[in-house]
């Protein structure tokens, strides 16, 4: 029965609605739904950037380059969008996706085939990414009224009451729920981070399965690089700078193993909800600015620490009879 | 020295006598000397010079600089310019002391030389324009927001980061004029890091915090930014003014929205017309460049110099629907 009820996603969803009351109790109209709707929304690249990163975090690889990829993508079909207003959404979304791919393709293969370790890899083709922004670009900005009308308005759309913002990471969840779950990949993810030799064994590529991991991730910070650029009306060689961290904040809060083969889909939405409640909340409960950073810090160590507690005991005594003995 | 100023004399009668037409004139030859051309700021201010030259209807302007921002591309231009023996050099500095033996040597052989926008060290020009001042530009983004409200109004500050020098002095000069514009107070001051999502995450804060805002100034350009989309976001346009710094090119969809009234930044018409009056009255009304002088620029009023020879040119040049058209192609 125990198994049904993930401990560590509770206790995470736990953790988020008592910081929703603590917040409330300061500012009320945070916890309306139509702000946690904002909230959610506000979140929405967060969790799909999170999702990418559990993947290759589950292979016991890390990618460093999600923000930058994003940076470059967001850049690529900004300018993109200036050069030929007429292109319609759906082709500009594809182009992210294909451009996003096509760098965590890059990922990919230097960590499949030149086996390099992939925080290595990812640290140095985030600093590729982010020069070859200011190439494309010669450091300058796009701004909103270059844009086209389409473009921005695009993830603002409602459908349903919800933002089309928020339904890209509503699908992503869903889509990554069943892939993990019910597909040969999402089970090989999990075999490769959590015993990389068993899954030679019973025939899974490790390498092979890293480096579609790398591809996935890619794919999803191009996505988001489409998503950020147009719900920002901006982009310049800085944008999301950083944000790589907070998406690897996201998923060890969501109890994802940096070791590798531990985690999932609910407990990375969480972490990455999590985040996104704790950003949107500091600015509204009127905290000095100079104490926010260490709340946000104190807040991700204190979910780690749960998820390390919580994780002691997962530890499996194989030989019972020998433990009786002692 | 009286030997190299023959020599700079007998050269210059030489290049008098075998003449090319720009020699043959009596022009005063003012070069303007930009970090690199090309760049749509000092097409601008190459624009005023000429405004200056025409007002002043013997001057030449030559406008010159390397192709791409490097000391070493202006030291050739600037060696370029002693060989034509101009009579003036304005120039905007890709290094503050790369280029003073250059200079130095310039004004060896009589050139005025002044430096305007970014500034030369102290031995290496007479003078140095700034563009603004950290007081005027205090006064400057109070005052745009209380323009529109001139019955008073709550007001809040998104700058960059903490420890932003430029935003914090100018934040303490404008609480040091907060006094002259009674009705104003100032809610909070929040910080956007100067990222895009921070900033917009912080201004949404504020009128959450606040929901009788009445304007947000952001003396940061990727807040002002931000902070305009989150207004139209929230459906908060014209309930909520965004004002502050930021640049025509950028601010231009916001001024559309009408998410700001205006905004303030230098102007660079201004800046290039200011610089060639001021070496022109360098150059040939025996103006001395020194502590405390007051050197006239035309319509610019007048330039007052401090112990280091700086002065600040004018306030922040105010730019709104009215004028956003003419400047946002330029930078």
């Amino acid at each position: 029965m125990m198994r049904f009820i993930p401990v560590r996603e509770t206790i995470l969803g736990s953790a988020i609605l008592v910081l929703l009351l603590l917040v409330a109790s300061r500012f009320a109209g945070f916890v309306a739904p139509s702000n946690l709707a904002n909230v959610f929304n506000d979140t929405a690249p967060l969790i799909i950037l999170a999702l990418g990163q559990m993947v290759v975090i589950l292979t016991r690889c890390i990618d460093l380059s999600v923000a930058a990829n994003l940076a470059l993508t967001g850049m690529a079909v900004a300018m993109i969008n200036v050069a030929m207003p007429g292109l319609p959404i759906p082709v500009i979304i594809a182009i992210a996706i294909f451009l996003g791919a096509v760098m965590g393709t890059i990922n990919g293969i230097l960590v499949w085939k030149l086996a390099i370790p992939p925080i290595v890899v990812t640290l140095g083709t985030m600093t590729i990414f982010r020069g070859i922004i200011f190439l494309i670009s010669d450091g300058k900005w796009v701004n909103s009224h270059e844009m086209s009308p389409a473009f921005t308005d695009f993830p603002r759309m409602v459908l349903l009451g919800l933002p089309v913002l928020s339904w890209a990471a509503i699908i992503t969840i869903i889509l990554f729920g069943i892939m993990m779950a019910r597909t040969g990949f999402g089970r090989s993810i999990f075999a490769v981070g959590g015993n990389p030799h068993a899954a030679v064994y019973t025939g899974i590529d490790v390498g092979k399965t890293q480096f579609w991991a790398f591809v996935v991730s890619g794919a999803l910070a191009g996505l988001t690089g489409y998503l950020w650029v147009s719900r920002f009306a901006v982009a310049y060689v800085d944008i999301a700078g950083g944000f790589e961290l907070e998406v690897v904040a996201a998923c060890v809060i969501g109890g994802i193993s940096i070791a590798g083969g531990i985690g999932s889909v609910g407990g990375a939405v969480l972490g990455a909800i999590f985040l996104g409640v704790v950003k949107n909340a500091l600015p509204v409960v009127n905290i000095s600015p100079f104490w926010q950073l260490a709340i946000s810090g104190s807040a991700i160590l204190i979910a780690v620490a749960f998820n390390a507690r919580a994780g002691r005991n997962k530890g499996r005594i194989i030989l019972k009879e020998a433990e009786g003995a002692q | 020295m009286s030997v190299l100023k023959k020599l700079a004399t007998s050269v210059a009668l030489a290049g008098a006598m075998f003449g090319t037409p720009a020699f043959a004139q009596d022009d005063v030859r003012i070069a303007i000397v930009v970090k690199a051309l090309g760049i749509g700021f000092f097409e601008a201010a190459a624009e005023g010079a000429e405004e200056a030259a025409a007002e002043l209807g013997n001057v030449e302007i030559i406008y010159t600089g390397p192709t791409d921002t490097t000391a070493e591309g202006q030291i050739e231009v600037i060696n370029a310019l002693i060989a034509q023996q101009v009579d003036a050099i304005a120039i905007s500095a890709n290094d503050t002391d790369a280029l003073v033996p250059a200079l130095q040597r310039a004004m060896d052989r009589g050139i005025t030389v002044i430096s305007w926008d970014s500034g030369v060290a102290p031995e290496g020009r007479q003078l140095h324009l700034n563009p603004s001042s950290n007081p005027l530009i205090g006064n400057m983004i109070i005052k745009l927001a209380a323009d529109h409200l001139p019955d008073g109004g709550e007001v809040a500050l998104l700058s960059a980061t903490t420890t932003s020098t430029n935003q914090n002095i100018w934040i303490d000069e404008m609480t040091a004029v907060m006094g002259d514009y009674p009705g104003i107070e100032v809610v909070a001051t929040v910080y956007g890091d100067d990222l895009a999502d921070k900033s917009y995450r912080e201004a949404t804060g504020l009128m959450q915090s606040y929901p009788d805002l009445d304007a947000i100034i952001a003396p940061t350009s990727v807040g002002i930014v931000a902070a305009a989309q989150a207004v139209v976001d929230a459906g908060k346009v014209g309930e909520v003014n965004v004002t502050g710094l930021g640049l025509p090119s950028e601010m231009a969809g916001a001024i559309e929205s009408g998410a700001s009234q205006s905004f303030a930044i230098w102007n660079p018409i201004d800046l290039g017309y200011s610089a060639t009056m001021l070496a022109y009255e360098l150059s040939q009304n025996d103006v001395e460049a020194m502590a405390g002088a007051e050197i006239p620029m035309g319509r610019m009023g007048s330039l007052t110099l401090d112990e280091n020879n700086e002065g600040a040119m004018a306030d922040p040049f105010v730019y709104d629907a009215s004028n956003i058209d003419q400047f946002k192609s330029i930078f």
